[in-house]
């Protein structure tokens, strides 16, 4: 099962509280202050945080990209401006929340695309992307 | 005073089919049992097209081609993970709580500093449904058994918009238990409903007024204390440490009678595998153990038979090869040639805590397996269930469970979450596996 902040992850970085001097038998020691949790920066509300794949043509000018990995947390209260995962007729898809003037708006963030009136029938937010995850690496 | 709530996830099943394919919102759903034989849960619009619960899914075709309704095989991965968010959600709210089942979780709302339980539930169902997409009801009441009753009348009515507080209105309960038929009371099973109504009491309410003597003789001390139950004495506490399990199963129907020894054999060191990793989560050790095989009951044709065995461990385990080694041991005296064998299973029983063993002559070698458990469990949690094992069990032989229904596993496999399209909607690949 993928778990969240409820147990340890496996990627942990050593913090220091102050510079190592090089070669000087490690005075850090005493100065261990617990690990760095992924999670923890990543996942606020565990109950509520969910992954997804985006796929197809980018959004690029809002920087996610085919094959992304997004974080969604459903627990917050969408607002003018974040990205959203939508319902819209059925299917889940990403998209840009926007209120130019005073009715909602789904926003592609690629001029390619047209904007969606939310007003569409069968139209609904279904959490706020908080993250997005790019791979740089295939190795 | 106790004020009990009972919070039930609404047709749980169904509607974690639908919070990753919205696409399923409005349409009938039904839930298939392992083997994908009958149903095991519905959605309301199922219900509603006459579906009954535990038909098997070939009486019901013509209403499934007819009415287009969606058949899922159970999906136990994906219902667990939500449930386990909707719980933690629950034990957030209300510290006091007794995880009851996998869609229902009782909560002491007594010594909660809340002026408006009504509007307090209205809100925690709010945000249950918000964070996780599944709905829930709520029953108040001053015993189990009646914010139970209050939970059931919450779902059906409208206007309760999802909560019914009968602790803090205590003339509304002769009229939920007027609404309540008899057979729906918490702890009255089918044979007490039957015995129940052939001598005219067919509602709670009549039950409640029943006199205690009666009671007492026809249905013992427990039926007793449902009674009391209903006129608001609380006799069931709540249990916020359930005891730890003291058995564990492992066991299946196959999808077709086998005859075959070898496949037979590989079954049953599968469930061996499995069993013992279920332990091994819970920190549990196994003294005993249990292997039983039996033939179809139903096919009245063939010959029938059933058998089982056990055997005690010298020293308490959790190690699969220890667990597998005994299993095939015990299946191999229990076998007999000529029967088609329809399940198996393996029992582990005398369930112990790692920590409380008792060390003996044979301990050291439990130290040494742990390790390698350890990392048997690792890779199969993170590769899917079943991706090393024993060189024992084979893959994809007759008697594995049939799931020809499957929706992906969303939340718990990195391959199957759920799919958003960027570019404008389009209704293919949403949810199929990732080929990467």
């Amino acid at each position: 099962m993928l778990r969240f902040s409820d147990q340890p992850s496996n990627l942990a970085l050593v913090v220091y509280s102050s510079r190592v001097p090089a070669g000087f038998p490690s005075p850090a020691d005493d100065h261990i202050e617990g690990k760095l949790d992924l999670n923890e920066h990543l996942i606020r509300h565990p109950a509520a945080t969910f992954f997804a794949r985006a796929m197809g043509e980018s959004m690029k000018d809002a920087g996610i990209f085919d094959g992304d990995l997004l974080v969604v947390d459903r627990s917050l209260t969408a607002q003018a401006e974040d990205i959203v995962i939508a319902v819209l007729h059925g299917e889940l898809t990403v998209k840009r929340l926007k209120k130019p003037n005073g009715a909602w708006v789904l926003t592609a963030e690629n001029s390619v695309f047209p904007d969606i009136q939310i007003t569409e029938s069968g139209c609904d937010v279904w959490g706020v992307v908080t993250h997005s995850i790019r791979r740089h690496c295939e190795r | 005073m106790p004020t009990f709530g009972l919070v039930d996830c609404n047709n749980f099943y169904a509607a974690c089919e639908r919070v990753f394919q919205p696409s399923l919102n409005g349409r009938p759903i039904v839930v298939l049992s392992n083997n994908d034989g009958c149903v095991v849960a519905r959605s309301q619009e199922a219900k509603a097209l006459g579906i009954k619960m535990g038909v098997p899914l070939f009486k019901i075709r013509d209403i499934v081609n007819r009415h287009e309704v969606v058949v899922r095989s159970s999906n136990y991965a994906l219902y667990g993970d939500l449930s386990e968010r909707v719980m933690s959600i629950l034990a957030a709210a209300a510290p006091q709580h007794e995880i009851y089942s996998i869609d229902e979780c009782f909560l002491d709302l007594e010594r909660l500093p809340v002026k408006d339980l009504t509007a307090w539930c209205r809100d925690l169902r709010g945000r249950a449904k918000r964070w996780t997409g599944i709905p829930v009801s709520v029953g108040i009441g001053t015993t189990k058994t009646l914010s139970k009753i209050a939970n059931k009348l919450a779902k059906t009515s409208a206007k309760a918009d999802g909560v019914i507080d009968l602790a803090g209105h205590p003339e509304w309960i002769e009229m939920a238990l007027t609404k309540t038929a008899v057979g729906d009371v918490w702890g009255i099973g089918f044979r007490w409903s039957k015995m129940l109504s052939e001598r005219g009491i067919t509602t709670a309410l009549q039950l409640r007024n029943a006199q205690d003597g009666w009671i007492r003789q026809r249905m013992g001390v427990v039926g007793l204390r449902t009674v009391h139950e209903l006129r608001g004495i609380a006799c069931h506490e709540l249990d916020t440490q359930p005891a730890p399990k003291k058995t564990t199963c492992c066991s299946r129907s196959f999808g077709q009678a086998i005859t075959d020894k070898d496949q037979v054999r590989n079954a049953i060191v599968s469930f061996a595998e499995r069993a013992a990793e279920k332990i091994r989560h819970s920190d549990q050790l196994c003294g005993s153990m249990q292997v039983f095989i039996t033939t179809d009951p139903f096919d009245t044709a063939a010959p029938q038979h059933s058998a089982s065995a056990s055997t005690t461990f010298m020293s308490p385990t959790a190690d699969s090869r220890a667990v597998v080694t005994a299993a095939v041991r015990i299946m191999e005296r229990i076998w007999r040639d000529g029967y088609a064998w329809r399940k198996a299973g393996v029992l582990l029983l005398d369930l112990s805590s790692t920590q409380d063993v008792q060390p003996n002559l044979f301990t050291a070698q439990t130290n040494r397996s742990d390790g390698l458990m350890k990392a048997v469990d690792r890779i199969n949690d993170r590769f899917g269930r079943g991706a090393v094992g024993l060189g024992l069990s084979a893959k994809n032989a007759e008697w594995r469970m049939r799931q020809d229904r499957l929706s992906p596993h969303f939340t718990t496999r990195w391959r199957e979450i759920p799919r958003v399209r960027i570019d404008n909607v389009s209704s293919d690949h949403k949810t199929a596996p990732d080929p990467a």
